[in-house]
């Protein structure tokens, strides 16, 4: 029965991190970019909210109709200026430092403005809320909720990639970024999009992960790690593969942590290097990795 | 000619087109007894400087062994690794278990490089599946398995870190001096064996990588030992620049020995001072911890100055500092790159107008 | 120039660089409304260089390039499509992950009014109809040529580039396709050609061009070039000469 729960709080844990990885995915999967600061704007959602929310009167489960939209147009400005710019140097490298050293700013100027302890979103007594068929298994409710919302956000991405011409237009720049051209797609406006998206759903995460536990200024490094075995297990350019991909670190590390908990994460490093030996795409790999 | 021969398709080099192969730039005949006059200067550095001014030194040393090694991964190579803590740690650890084992600690560290670059053998079989992003992020889980590895094994200190014993024996200026001339040879050992690299024929193999991957591929299984080979040395360069730490601080934590952060600090070097070249690292180590000495005090904000400039040299100064000077006056002190020329050039068509085709300094991107 | 009628693309003077590298020197041509235009020369002429300039990917060092009395030249692709400017890339260039159908699609999202849409590129491909959702990847080159040239058809482009459309294809693929060009012509839209495959090019185009090493060697009406000074041209040396020689005469 241990066994089953730590199976079942894997898959909990899966659904936290494939919403995490979603935006992640999506960056990776359209652009090509590799986000390094995609786990600190996680952390900024937290102290927007922490900021934010307050004032509106709002209950902080609701904060997310504050901070999704600014997050939205601020993915859009990014990829409109910044990302843009690093992009049209041609080299991947670029991009990969730019959002290394946007890394690097936020974390510290969170630590100038909010100090390095840990906080967390208070959601009062919902956090102690759980689902408890026997003495064992205790599902908590806000883990099971975070899990929902990766699921019908992935279903939701997926039915607009797929059958909104938006989502067409998106899928053929990630494709062919000249053909889209020649077929009157403006590529800069469907990577603002695409940016657009990805933050939204970091800031989903972001708020998750303050509600679930602590975060501070720090703590976004170790989150993209996992979030980034996520995309890679699944596999660049599919959805679904990035919350399966979620699930099974998740899962990995849950059992691992059963064995001993010391061994929790590099449980989810082994199943993710062995799914890089033998399927080096990951396992729905749609296409070719950036 | 013939110190390329090999290396190409062989019809790249002889036949009607061949192509004439030759160092670029002019050549630095002043080069190695500059580089020897810098060495014994620094070597005497001891004698002239404070023992906390030779600490710095020593760090500054580790840094530019590692950028160095990361600029051959990644500017010559183009493999981008997040993940050279792994044998940063892996070095710091190998001192640590010699040490216990009753070794002479100073001597370990050409061991405990030996030691990082065999570990490398195995690893690169898994992480050269991966190309591209999928490769950072491969490396960088490995670094952290190491890490999560090596704190779990209780006999070395587990996750808290372990102090390494055999040291009490010499004098505090002593040890200083020992300490910093031993950073000293390995980061020249670095500089050497990575000027030596780049100009042998393994050299000539990654430039043609770098510049058109397609078309290297035709010289297929030399580039995959060639990118073996840049790995291994990689692994062997950092795993040095880790023992280097374990001896100078008497003391290796895994989380520090193994933290991601060695990586950035790698990435803004090199970037900085310019990648794929030789000089880049060097300026950027210069460069950083100019700004550390004079920004420190200042906390959080130097390291938001640091990212700032990483952003702003990244998208506007792609080349860095260095690449961006040398590709102005059209020099290097360390000419690694490789001038290609039509060989025979009456062989072209009279009529032909337009600009002649300028010889490209593969060097200088 | 013999075109009478007012030219409804005109190159003029357009030079291209890849790099140091002069791709496409002083270019100048005119296509006339409804006409065939051929472009050809050998592998690294500047064929496709040229067509990409006329689309607006590769900016160009000097010249211009004039569509319907607008000057385009410094146009994004994306407006050189709105006003009726569409290519047909070398190598298909589809969007491997979409279907038959979403390549389509996508092809019409911002298309101007016109005789062509998805039905009607249907009745000219009808083997379309069955296969439009498997994905562009598992066609064959022929019929990834196709959906190609349908998915520029539902713009409603005035004037279709078709950049080497015979490029691995089998001869009676080939024939297919160019079979379809008098239909197109009879809709309405001007064809811009660039092909490797002379006898093609000259069966196909009322009017050809040969481009050598990025220059203009020869221009005239495909009925009316013989096939010495076609080969001279082509290959810019005299027959006397087996040596790279200098321009033909």
């Amino acid at each position: 029965m241990t066994w089953l729960n730590a199976i079942l709080q894997g898959i909990l844990l899966g659904g936290f991190y494939a919403l995490f990885a979603t935006g992640l995915s999506l960056l990776f999967g359209v652009m090509g970019i590799i986000n390094l600061a995609h786990g600190d704007f996680a952390v900024i959602a937290g102290y927007v909210a922490v900021v934010l929310v307050p004032s509106t009167h709002l209950p902080m489960v609701w904060g997310f109709l504050v901070v999704v939209p600014i997050f939205a147009l601020g993915g859009y400005i990014l990829q409109r200026t910044l990302f843009q710019a690093a992009l049209s140097r041609g080299d991947p490298l670029t991009i990969l430092l730019v959002t290394f050293g946007l890394s690097v700013i936020t974390e510290n100027a969170l630590l100038q403005a909010f100090t390095a302890n840990g906080q967390s979103l208070d959601i009062g007594g919902l956090i102690a809320d759980s689902i408890n068929p026997n003495n064992v298994i205790s599902i908590s409710d806000v883990s099971l909720a975070v899990l929902i919302v990766a699921v019908v956000l992935l279903a939701a991405l997926q039915l607009m990639l797929s059958r909104t011409s938006t989502g067409r237009q998106i899928r053929a720049v990630a494709d062919d970024r000249e053909a889209a051209e020649l077929v009157g797609i403006n590529h800069r406006h469907v990577f603002g999009i695409a940016a657009a998206i990805a933050l939204a759903t970091v800031a989903l995460a972001g708020l998750a992960s303050g509600m679930i536990t602590e975060f501070a200024p720090t703590t976004g490094t170790s989150n993209l790690l996992f979030a980034f075995e996520a995309v890679v297990i699944g596999g660049i350019g599919s959805l679904w593969g990035t919350l399966v991909g979620g699930i099974v670190l998740g899962v990995a590390q849950q059992i691992g942590a059963q064995i001993n908990p010391a061994y929790q994460i590099l449980a989810g490093h082994v199943v993710f290097l062995a799914v890089l030996a033998f399927r080096s795409r990951g396992l729905f790999a749609v296409r070719e990795a950036a | 000619m013939s110190a390329a021969s090999g290396l190409l398709p062989q019809d790249a080099l002889d036949g009607p087109g061949a192509l004439r192969v030759r160092r670029s730039a002019r050549p630095s005949g002043w080069l190695v007894p500059l580089a020897l006059g810098v060495v014994v200067l620094l070597a005497f550095m001891p004698a002239i400087v404070s023992t906390g001014d030779t600490s710095l030194l020593i760090n500054a040393f580790v840094l530019l062994t590692i950028s160095t090694m990361w600029n051959l991964l990644a500017g010559y190579a183009g493999m981008v690794s997040i993940g050279q803590q792994a044998f940063i740690g892996l070095g710091a650890y190998a001192v640590v278990v010699g040490a216990i084992n009753g070794m002479e600690p100073f001597t370990v560290i050409p061991i405990a490089a030996v030691v990082s670059a065999l570990i490398a053998v195995p690893i690169s079989m898994l992480v050269f599946r991966t190309k591209g992003g999928y490769f950072a992020i491969a490396t960088w889980v490995v670094a952290s398995a190491a890490q999560l590895v090596i704190s779990s094994i209780t006999s070395i200190g587990g996750g808290t870190g372990h102090p390494v014993p055999g040291l009490s024996s010499l004098s505090p200026t002593q040890f200083a001096d020992i300490s910093y001339w031993s950073a000293l040879a390995v980061v020249v050992v670095a500089l050497a064996m990575s000027y030596l690299l780049l100009r042998s024929r393994l050299g000539l193999v990654l430039a043609a990588v770098r510049d058109d991957e397609d078309a290297a591929r035709a010289s297929g299984a030399r580039v995959v030992l060639a990118r073996h080979v840049v790995f291994l040395v990689a692994a062997l360069g950092c795993g040095a620049a880790g023992a280097i730490l374990a001896v100078s601080q008497l003391q290796v934590e895994p989380a520090s020995a193994f933290s991601v952060q060695w990586s950035a600090e790698i990435i803004f070097v090199t970037l900085i001072g310019g990648m794929g070249t030789m000089e880049g690292p060097i300026i950027g180590t210069v460069i950083y911890f100019a700004l550390q000495q004079n920004l420190a005090q200042h906390g959080a904000w130097y390291l938001i100055i640091v990212g700032a400039v990483a952003v702003v040299v990244a998208i506007w100064l792609p080349r860095g500092l260095w690449g961006t000077l040398t590709r102005r006056l059209r020099f290097e002190f360390f000419p690694v790159g490789y001038l290609v020329a039509p060989g025979r050039r009456e062989a072209r068509a009279p009529a032909e107008r337009g600009p002649e085709p300028q010889p490209a300094a593969a060097g200088d991107r | 120039m013999s075109d009478e009628a007012p030219a409804l693309l005109a190159v003029k003077a357009l030079t291209v660089h890849h790099g140091q590298l002069c791709a496409l020197d002083a270019v100048s041509f005119s296509v006339g409304g409804g006409e065939t235009f051929a472009i050809i020369g050998a592998n690294g002429a500047g064929k496709s260089t040229l067509l990409r300039a006329i689309a607006g990917l590769h900016p160009p060092t000097a010249g211009r390039v004039v569509f319907d009395g607008e000057d385009i030249t410094g146009l994004p692709t994306t407006e050189r499509l709105a006003r009726g400017l569409a290519l047909v890339p070398e190598g298909r260039r589809l969007f491997p992950s979409l279907t038959v159908e979403e390549n389509l699609r996508v092809g019409a999202h911002r298309a101007r009014k016109g005789p062509f849409d998805l039905q009607r590129v249907y009745e000219l491909f009808p083997w379309m109809v069955e296969r439009r959702r498997q994905r562009a990847a598992r066609l064959s080159g022929g019929e990834q040529q196709a959906v190609a040239i349908g998915r520029a058809l539902v713009a409603n482009p005035r004037i279709l580039l078709l950049d080497e459309l015979s490029l691995g294809l089998a001869p009676v693929v080939v024939q297919r396709i160019y079979g379809l060009l008098p239909e197109l012509l009879s809709s309405g839209v001007t064809i811009l050609l660039v092909e490797q495959d002379v006898s093609q090019a000259m069966r196909a185009a009322g009017r050809v061009l040969c481009l050598l090493e990025g220059r203009t060697t020869l221009e005239g009406r495909a009925d009316e070039l013989d096939r010495p000074s076609i080969e001279a041209a082509y290959f810019g040396l005299h027959a006397a000469t087996p040596d790279h020689g200098g321009a033909p005469a």
